[in-house]
């Protein structure tokens, strides 16, 4: 159900800040919302966003109804070595999803 | 003993009525956040420091259509070294159903203290962007924005 974009430059210097860039497919609902009969639409959100670089935790973000729907976040690090930058969503109902990109430092 | 005549009946069932609508009346919206919530939240958050504007850029667009995604872009005027960093970056409304938007967590790792996502507005207002350093200042940048679209409460399904 739940796609991720990531773009990650595929290398980079070492030393260098690189942007990454997510995006994540979810409904984001508030849980302020109401049917037309009334009943209020329970709230369905990700509440965390991680990004690890070889384990590292290098960029978190805690996250609140008010962020849009399908949570997409901008923000850097610094090239320090190849290796994995994993993503991972977690929330509501139990959702996890992880994602993972390889970065070649030369 | 004087019948009760018809106009007079109407007129009291008709006040009847009138008072048992108004109090059928719910509140269907839910309750806003005001600024004093905002400052609630953003005591809640930073505990008890002193909260200075400037070091940190909070970039909106002046005029949104669509309340339902608006861009941000938050700066930090900070070198990013391992002994002067921003720790985090807090973001808070004052007319949203919550005073809480997002939380981002920095360090030294992230070279460049300069995130960007997208979020909801519920109604014209000001949203505001509080950073902590490493040193445990907190700085501070607001910004007003026209909303003609709003988020959040428009009816599902």
């Amino acid at each position: 159900m739940a796609s991720a974009l990531i773009n990650v430059p595929a290398r980079a210097k070492r030393g260098e800040i690189i942007e990454i860039k997510t995006l994540i497919s979810h409904v984001m609902e508030t849980g302020f919302r109401r049917t037309q009969v009334g009943a209020v639409i329970p709230r369905n959100i990700i509440r965390r966003f991680v990004c690890t670089y070889n384990g590292t935790e290098v960029f978190s973000a805690d996250l609140h109804p008010a962020i849009s729907a399908n949570p997409f976040f901008v923000f850097s690090t610094v090239a320090t070595e190849s290796g994995t930058l994993a993503f991972t969503w977690t929330g509501d109902n139990g959702f996890s999803v992880t994602e993972s990109a390889t970065i070649t430092v030369e | 003993m004087p019948r009760t005549s018809r106009r007079e009946f109407l007129k009291a069932a008709g006040g009847v009525a009138a008072s048992l609508g108004l109090a059928a009346v719910i509140k269907v919206e839910p309750a806003r956040a005001t600024p004093s919530e905002m400052q609630e939240a953003i005591r809640k958050t930073i505990g008890a420091g002193r909260v200075t504007p400037g070091k940190v850029k909070l970039e909106l667009p002046p005029l949104i259509e669509n309340g339902n995604a608006v861009p941000l872009t938050i700066s930090v005027d900070s070198p990013m070294t391992e002994a002067q960093h921003v720790r985090a970056v807090h973001v808070f409304t004052e007319k949203n159903p919550q005073p809480y938007v997002v939380t981002f967590h920095l360090g030294p790792r992230a070279g460049r203290a300069r995130v960007a996502t997208r979020m909801r507005l519920a109604d014209s207002q000001n949203v505001t962007a509080i950073c902590e350093l490493s040193d445990g200042s907190f700085w501070s940048d607001s910004v007003s924005i026209v909303v003609t679209l709003a988020a959040c409460l428009e009816d599902g399904i």
